[in-house]
């Protein structure tokens, strides 16, 4: 019953949904991107458990890295220095908490109701990478130029919104 | 043993919980970022099915490694947002920017 | 020669057409050439028709069997109209009718239009009316022939409104137009019918299929088509009760009035019947209603006629009532003696017409018969020229219309054997109607032309060429009748005809009594306007509200005119309210809802983003429950996809 495997994952679901509450939860915009951090990287150890290591990997670069940093300067460029009671609730807490459960116990339904056609062996494979490499220059390339496109669009965008505006005379 | 069902329902977890964050914090930073959660979630969905149903290949993986670069690319263009946001009112709160309305 | 115009006979209305269009485009600066060119084409058409005549006399194969060239109009699927000329008896009489009258108008109008403004364009509406009747007396197919029925509408308009500076001229044009449309809705509703129900509209093809047309639709709705078809000849022909138009078509110059009275307008209704009698035959209700209308119109025409003062609405009244007794004729199911009464009544009431007009342009528009008295004196052409029209009209052997007249009492007399319900009355009502014709015709004729001459008129004969046709005319008009002599073998019976010939014998007594009825109302006439033997005024004085209501023609106008503004306008102005409270009330109502509902709607649009999302979450929340719970193969309509 306690197995490894399942001790490792109560261990790692219970530690990612108390930091993923965290970052709804702190009143102090700084500790709740800290939490997230922690989230994404909680995360990655999830991938990890399912046997996707590269994609752990993306993780930890994508998500733990450059955007909790991207973050962090957003927090810096639009806080002033007292940075108490940054992070509060509007008025729609209470409705917001209402539907989100409601998703939440809609969601589960959906899962356990689900008669899931579950494969005899996981999907597990050393070299998952190349296969996905294979994929995505091969059957998937036009979406992967697309996205690398969109990419520098939000690039150029991000830019250009974030600039400062020169007051006209 | 640990099966599908438990990836989803931590899944489903997150997703509320990121939902929650969308719904009811003033903070701009914040909606964005529990935008970022639910994401993760959908990307955890993806992993697990990937994994436990698909037999013939990692499309599950791949759809993720998309959805990652599609997330982080709303996230520069969302910060990149917040900051326009508050050079022009001095603050993110989303209370304040409900001008666009009657 | 003959063999050219019988197998040309479309040049007959094209030459007058081309007339029209060459002063129309070209001439009209020019008087002289354009009435010179415009009598050189109808001259060239007179003579056409004069063989197309002769052609049809030699050939008495095409009394049964009409002479038809068509051509493809258009067709689609369902639907095939020919256009293309019907050469037979009947439709080579009305030509040689039509181009003689027009040929002879036109000559007449060179001396009483002289010196008019508009001289060019009046002889280009002639030709063009000429033009339309020719066509529609060639008509092989009912669609064309109501295409030349609308264009000599359309002439008429043109003509009786030729004056247009005189608010009469233009009252009178608009109400020909109007009056005669209500009855020309009738009839395109009518030939609309037949061609739904026959398939075609052609005449020979309708003639072959009205024998079984039992096969195609029953006897009651046959006869219901036939007349509500009827009303476009009861409003052309000026029938009772839409003969109101006609009596107003004086307004229009005199020599207008001959050609519509004679020729080309009116008679367009008689003919239209008489083209597709075949078909009201097979109906002996339609004819029932045909002969009641008609018989009932000569009566009621005839007695309007007796009080009239002015001499051209005398005339146009006993038009109408000779149009009775040829509706008449027709309805007693006689194409020959219709056609004879329309021959003979075109010489004598042209003539009578142009020789009115004489008058007129004598004394300088003086138009009451009182105003005027012994022209015989000054005008000995034009009096005893109209003297032979009026005897001819009342019936005096052997002058034209004693013969026509007596042909058509003598098969009215006939149908009365077999129903005498319906045909009886008639036929003593027509017998009456001639008495009543001699009296008013020699009432305007003792009146206006013998008597004291009144000292403030110098009247003047007119000139030659408006001598020359009345000349022609009163000699048609004694001989013109000799053609159907009731002792001829072959006379006019033989030629025009519908179905078997049957030689009537003459009846002796009958021709007595109308002959004895004619003397007797010239001689009551006589008494009272030349003699003075009977005062006029105690006359009308005894028949006290008769006399009124004749003098006010039974204030049919005025029942017209009364109709209109109470049922016509008070419909307006119910209508009125409705678009404007209701119909407007709908669309205001709308728009008033829209915005008070965007006024109660709009504090939803809260412009925070975060409720936003929070009904979008909601309404997802929604859907899920109704999956869950619900009937997924309902939601699923709304949702897409599904089973």
């Amino acid at each position: 019953m306690f197995n490894g495997e399942v001790i490792a994952f109560a261990i790692v679901a219970f530690l990612l949904i108390f930091s993923a509450l965290g970052v709804v939860f702190m009143r102090n915009i700084v500790h709740s991107v800290l939490f997230l951090a922690a989230t994404f990287v909680l995360m990655a150890v999830t991938y990890l458990m399912l046997d996707a290591g590269f994609l752990a990997g993306i993780q930890l670069v994508v998500y733990a890295g450059a955007v909790s940093i991207m973050v962090v300067f957003a927090v810096m460029l639009t806080k002033r220095s007292d940075l108490h009671e940054t992070n509060l609730f509007n008025s729609l807490t209470i409705p917001g908490a209402i539907i989100s459960l409601l998703v939440f116990l809609g969601l589960s339904w959906v899962v356990v109701k689900t008669p899931w056609n579950i494969a005899e062996r996981p999907l597990v494979d050393p070299m998952a990478i190349n296969k996905i490499a294979d994929l995505m220059f091969g059957k998937f390339v036009i979406p992967f130029e697309v996205v690398a496109v969109l990419l520098l669009v939000a690039l150029i965008g991000a830019i250009i919104l974030a600039l400062e505006v020169k007051p006209q005379k | 043993m640990i099966t599908l069902a438990h990836y989803m329902l931590l899944s489903a977890v997150l997703f509320a919980i990121g939902l929650f964050g969308v719904l009811s914090k003033k903070n701009a930073i914040t909606v964005l970022v529990s935008t970022e959660i639910m994401l993760n979630a959908v990307n955890l969905n993806l992993i697990a099915i990937n994994k436990y149903i698909g037999v013939d290949g990692f499309y599950g993986q791949l759809m993720a490694i998309f959805v990652i670069a599609v997330a982080a690319a709303e996230v520069g263009v969302g910060l990149g947002i917040i900051i326009s946001m508050y050079r022009n009112k001095e603050t993110i709160s989303l209370d304040e920017f409900n001008f666009l309305k009657w | 020669m003959v063999e050219f115009a019988m197998h040309n006979a479309w040049l007959i209305p094209l030459l007058p057409a081309i007339a029209f269009a060459a002063i129309a485009l070209l001439l009209w600066p020019w008087p002289k050439a354009s009435s010179t060119f415009s009598i050189l084409m109808i001259l060239t058409s007179f003579v056409l028709a004069l063989a197309v005549v002769y052609g049809v006399y030699t050939q008495p194969e095409l009394i049964e069997k009409s002479m038809v060239y068509t051509t493809r109009w258009f067709s689609m699927p369902g639907l095939r109209i020919d256009v293309g000329i019907m050469l037979d008896p009947t439709s080579a009489m009305m030509l040689w009718v039509v181009t003689l009258v027009a040929l002879l108008v036109q000559i007449y109008s060179l001396g009483y239009m002289e010196g008019d403004p508009g001289f060019s364009s009046f002889y280009a509406y002639l030709s063009l009316f000429a033009a339309s009747m020719l066509g529609l007396v060639l008509s092989s197919n009912l669609l064309q022939m109501f295409v030349f029925w609308e264009l000599v509408g359309l002439c008429s308009y043109l003509l009786i409104g030729f004056w247009f500076y005189k608010d009469s001229a233009r009252e009178a044009a608009k109400k020909a137009f109007i009056t005669t449309r209500v009855g020309d809705f009738g009839l395109l509703i009518g030939l609309l019918s037949l061609q739904l129900i026959f398939g075609t509209l052609n005449i020979p093809e309708l003639a072959e299929k009205a024998v079984n047309f039992q096969n195609y639709v029953s006897a009651e709705t046959l006869t219901l088509v036939l007349v509500v078809l009827f009303l476009g000849p009861i409003g052309k022909s000026g029938q009772f009760p839409l003969h109101v138009w006609l009596p107003d078509a004086m307004e229009g110059p005199t020599p207008v009035s001959a050609l519509i009275h004679a020729a080309t307008m009116v008679v367009a209704g008689v003919y239209l019947v008489g083209r597709i009698l075949f078909l009201f035959k097979e109906v002996p209700a339609a004819m029932h209603v045909v002969a009641i209308i008609g018989g009932f119109t000569a009566f009621f025409a005839a007695t309007i006629a007796l009080t009239q003062t002015e001499m051209k609405r005398i005339l146009a009244y006993s038009t109408v009532s000779q149009l009775g007794y040829m509706m008449l004729a027709l309805g007693a199911a006689s194409l020959t003696a219709s056609m004879f009464h329309l021959m003979t009544h075109a010489y004598f009431k042209a003539l009578m017409f142009l020789g009115a007009g004489s008058v007129l342009h004598a004394l300088h528009g003086k138009a009451h018969i009182h105003e005027m008295g012994g022209l015989y004196k000054k005008m000995p052409w034009t009096t005893w020229t109209f003297v032979i029209g009026a005897l001819a009209i009342a019936g005096i052997p052997p002058l034209a219309g004693f013969w026509s007249k007596d042909e058509i009492l003598l098969v009215v007399k006939e149908a009365a054997h077999e129903a005498p319900g319906i045909y009886t009355p008639l036929f003593w009502l027509a017998l009456i109607t001639a008495f009543l014709t001699a009296f008013y015709m020699f009432r305007q004729v003792f009146t206006a032309f013998f008597g004291p001459e009144k000292p403030e008129n110098h009247p003047h004969e007119a000139p030659w060429n408006m001598r020359l046709p009345l000349i022609i005319l009163a000699f048609f008009s004694i001989v013109g009748g000799w053609v159907g002599l009731p002792w001829l073998e072959k006379g006019f019976g033989y030629w025009v005809r519908m179905g078997e010939f049957h030689h009537a014998e003459p009846d002796y007594v009958l021709m007595g009594v109308s002959v004895l009825l004619a003397l007797a109302g010239i001689y009551l006439a006589y008494l009272m306007y030349l003699k003075k033997a009977i005062d006029p005024d105690k006359v009308a004085e005894k028949f006290g509200v008769l006399y009124k209501l004749s003098y006010h023609k039974y204030y049919i106008d005025e029942i017209y005119l009364w109709f209109n503004q109470m049922v016509v306008d008070g419909m307006g102005k119910i209508l009125y309210w409705v678009d404007l409270y209701i119909v407007d009330g709908i669309v205001n109502g709308i728009g008033a809802i829209t915005r008070g509902s965007g006024a109660v709607l709009r504090y939803t649009t809260t412009g925070n983003l975060q409720t936003y999302a929070l009904v979008i979450f909601m309404v997802i929340v929604i859907i899920t429950l109704y999956f869950a719970f619900g009937d997924a193969s309902f939601a699923s309509l709304f949702l897409g996809g599904g089973k």
